[in-house]
């Protein structure tokens, strides 16, 4: 009995464990201190379907070997400017979210082919490369807002030239998947639309992982030499990999705005890789291996823990600001955590 | 009593790797001045018996050896190789220890630099002390003079030539003060000819001063050269101790390969010579430790053909290349087609099949289970076990699961069912995996090499019967890479030996020992052509 029972906590992993006990002891902490559970819920529910296509992001680079994608901000980029354009062209709900998501697909996907090609050439250390790879193109782009010829002024500075840093999106698209069938149960608001469109990347990926091009990914990354001695392109399906999550990282951005109902330029998109790698390691996956369940509980684990303990460590320590630095030091400690075990692993 | 004349006497010596005997009542005697020559094939027990010898950690983490050493009549015990070296015990080691940015003093005094002190010694201890130069210089000379090495001392060793450097590893040795052993692994494995002639000069030289000398190697003219005595390893077990003026290169060639051969294919004489399925014209493989270097060989439809000889000759390249796991160059063709090498993909599109000697690196997706692994490379380079629409495809999980079970019962493969992941399977059964996986293919011809290595009597049997059914009942063709010269000599019909990565010689598995000694030394052509002359 014994045994049974630290092989199933091993199986579930301990660093899990611990998360998962904390949740809880935040939750019945939330409780006692008088903050109703239904709107953290809700908040947790809407949090994790904004965030879960990023942290989905992660999983092809993972099984291709290349490890969590650092470079997310490639895609959110890309996707940044399908959303743009959407305004520009005075579109609003579902067709300009559509536009956003169409105009982002292609762009994320050449800008990930070269991405990947990149990728091929640093072979070893993609995790180190791919984070500055991100901050690059971060920091390019920076200049990019400024000298885009976008015109509608909804979005540039009253001034003249250049974007603004927050673009509202509220005449838009926000919340057009939030409020899709949305419905409320024992005072939880279930953003039904929102959940159906992650459930079906989830889907889509799961097939994905199923077909003959998946499994070649996963051999690739889990063994290289069996990959090169069955005949297999590495370098292919490295570059593929690298193009599917780049594309992820934009349909995600464009998703997650909605939720957020705002587009967030310059220097926002550059943290935005960190937390979706440290939930889908919160959820089970290590550096070199991963599937979808790791994603799904990964990213309501991760988004839950923050949902619930702004509020709480708002409430016991009165002072501005900690919930925010609890929060930094909480998600950088799984992503430390979580690195320290890849030289254990193999 | 005679003790007093040996320096090293290893009296009895055994070993058990987690149950498996690897060495077993081995007896050596050294005097001073004497060239020692221990001779025997891979897996003799060689270099067991040197690490056993060199104290070196493996021995002593896996519950150290039966027997005793005694160095000038007395019991010693070598737990580490520090202590070994403190006792007078020096190694060349076959891959160079050296540091490639320092000169030729600098490395052979390394750790053992003669110092004077100075003021930052004298308040902050003695890892500050000065370099004496001059002294380093001097000593370093003269070891490489008693070698004659006509190099300067302060020459560095990056982009030495490869001979040099075996000379500076022997000068270090010498260098150092109360050497009583030098222990030569294989030197000349990575030498020229006139550079091996100067080194086994050297050795004499260093042996005339009174230094004994272990000689580890398998060349034959090299041991009839300069070895006054001979020890024959086979198997962990110790064949014969001999003098080199009793014995001859024959001689020596029979008692390291013979051994019983228990025949699985009897007529091996009624293979006609059919069609020719691959040949091969040329061939070079890039392969690190097993480079080919120009093999020329036709493979008849129909055969099961062994490819024999030493570890690091080149044999294992052959198959590798071919598939194109390794960069390779020359003229292949499949039965009459020309083959891209360095082109996997064209190599399965021939009709070819792959069985690796790494089995955990390269034969298996350790972490996947035993039914993807039997599919996988059919359905990536096949299109098969899969359910199809346009450009998408699902695995087709039923039709795998179907043909594991065969093949799991086929070959008998020991597992908890096709879901088990194949990192827990016996060595044996992840061979079975492995072949398995091949066979999905549907091959005409098959490649498989060391395909028993490190598994167990009863999976070794089944495998090596495998082979003969599939050659019998489907005619395939196999050309099977093995180390171990029984088994290649009881189930092929021909026999290549390879060495100095091209083909020695072609032999019957019914030729002598004699002759397959030789030929594995390189040495056949070199007796047997002065035979004939």
């Amino acid at each position: 009995m014994k045994k049974l029972l630290s092989s199933a906590l091993a199986s579930f992993g301990f660093a899990r464990l611990i998360i998962v006990a904390f949740l809880i002891v935040l939750v019945i902490g939330a409780a006692v201190l008088g903050i109703p559970l239904g709107p953290l819920l809700s908040n947790a529910l809407v949090r994790t379907g904004m965030n879960g296509i990023f942290v989905l992001a992660m999983l092809p680079t993972i099984i291709s070997g290349i490890g969590p994608n650092f470079g997310l901000p490639l895609g959110i980029l890309c996707g940044l400017v399908g959303g743009l354009l959407a305004i520009e062209l005075d579109m609003r709900g579902f067709p300009a979210f559509f536009l956003a998501v169409t105009v982002g697909i292609p762009l994320s996907a050449t800008v990930g082919a070269i991405y990947g090609w990149l990728l091929n050439k640093v072979k070893g250390s993609e995790m180190m490369v791919s984070t500055y790879v991100g901050f690059s193109f971060v920091s390019l782009m920076n200049i990019g807002w400024i000298i885009m010829p976008f015109a509608s002024p909804e979005m540039v500075w009253p001034i003249g030239r250049g974007l603004r840093v927050t673009i509202s999106l509220a005449d838009r698209f926000a919340s057009v998947l939030d409020q899709f069938w949305a419905f409320q149960i024992f005072g939880v608001v279930v953003p039904t639309g929102l959940l159906l469109a992650f459930s079906l990347m989830c889907v889509l990926m799961w097939l994905f992982v199923r077909s003959k091009a998946g499994m070649a990914m996963k051999a690739v990354g889990d063994s290289r030499q069996f990959a090169l001695a069955s005949g297999i392109n590495v370098d292919k399906y490295r570059l593929l990999s690298a193009v599917l999550s780049t594309v992820l990282g934009a349909v995600g951005i464009v998703v997650f705005s909605q939720s957020f109902t705002f587009l967030q330029l310059y220097e926002a998109p550059m943290g935005m890789g960190f937390p979706a790698a440290a939930a889908i390691l919160i959820g089970g996956a290590t550096v070199r291996r991963a599937n979808i369940l790791n994603v799904i509980l990964g990213v309501f684990l991760f988004q839950s823990l923050l949902v619930v303990s702004l509020p709480v460590i708002n409430k016991v320590i009165m002072v501005g600001g900690v919930a925010e630095i609890a929060r930094i030091i909480v998600s950088n400690g799984i992503i430390l955590y979580a690195l320290a075990q890849v030289s254990r692993g193999d | 009593m005679e003790h007093d004349n040996y320096v090293l006497e290893m009296k009895n010596i055994g070993k058990l790797y987690s149950g498996n005997r690897v060495l077993k009542d081995v007896t050596l005697r050294l005097r001073p001045g004497e060239i020692h020559a221990v001779l025997g094939e891979n897996g003799a027990g060689k270099s067991t018996l040197m690490n056993i010898l060199f104290g070196m950690p493996v021995i002593h983490t896996t519950g150290g050896h039966e027997g005793e050493i005694l160095i000038d009549g007395k019991v010693v015990a070598i737990d580490s190789p520090f202590e070994s070296m403190k006792l007078g015990i020096g190694m060349v080691h076959q891959e160079f220890m050296l540091i490639p940015g320092f000169t030729i003093t600098e490395n052979i005094k390394i750790n053992r630099e003669i110092t004077r002190p100075n003021i930052a010694s004298r308040i902050f201890g003695p890892a500050l002390k000065s370099l004496d130069m001059e002294a380093m210089d001097s000593d370093a000379r003269k070891a490489l003079d008693t070698i004659g090495l006509n190099i300067e001392e302060w020459t560095k060793i990056a982009g030495m030539p490869v001979g040099y450097m075996q000379f500076v590893e022997i000068a270090r040795e010498i260098d150092k003060a109360d050497m009583k052993i030098i222990v030569f692994d294989e030197p000349t494995a990575v030498l020229t000819e006139s550079e091996a002639d100067a080194l086994l000069k050297a050795m004499k030289v260093i042996a005339d001063s009174g230094i004994a000398i272990l000689f580890i190697t398998h060349r034959l003219d090299e041991v009839m050269t300069i070895a006054d005595n001979i020890t024959v390893l086979r198997d962990g077990e110790l064949v014969r101790t001999l003098a080199k003026t009793e014995t001859n290169a024959f001689q020596l060639a029979e008692l390291m390969v013979g051994r019983k051969v228990e025949k699985i294919v009897q007529d091996s004489s009624s293979m006609t010579k059919s069609e020719i399925a691959v040949s091969i014209r040329g061939l070079k493989v890039l392969m690190p430790g097993e480079n080919v270097r120009q093999v020329d060989l036709d493979v008849f439809a129909g055969e099961i053909i062994g490819i024999g000889g030493l570890g690091g000759q080149g044999k294992i390249g052959i198959a590798n290349g071919i598939m194109g796991l390794y960069p390779a160059a020359g003229q292949v063709s499949i039965f009459g087609k020309p083959l891209a090498l360095s082109d996997t993909k064209a190599a399965y599109e021939a009709g070819l099949a792959f069985v690796s000697e790494d089995r955990r690196g390269v034969g298996l997706l350790l972490d996947s289970s035993i039914e993807i692994n039997i599919a996988f490379t059919a359905m990536q380079m096949r299109n098969s076990f899969l359910h199809r629409l346009g450009p998408f495809s699902q695995l087709a999980y039923g039709k795998i699961r179907k043909h594991a079970l065969k093949k799991i019962a086929d070959l008998d493969i020991r597992c908890t069912g096709p879901m088990q992941l194949t990192r827990r399977l016996s060595g044996g059964n992840q061979q079975k995996v492995c072949i398995a996986r091949a066979l999905a293919l549907d091959p005409k011809i098959l490649f498989v090499s060391e395909p028993t290595r490190g598994i167990d009597v009863g999976a070794k049997k089944i495998v090596l019967e495998t082979l003969v059914k599939l050659n019998r009942e489907l005619g395939m063709t196999i050309i099977m890479t093995s180390s171990e010269l029984a088994e290649l000599r009881s189930i092929c019909q021909r026999i290549a030996i390879i060495c100095g990565g091209r083909v020695e010689g072609i032999l019957s598995p019914d030729a002598s020992d004699v002759d397959f000694g030789l030929m594995m030394a390189g040495d056949y052509h070199k007796f047997r052509g002065k035979e004939v002359v």
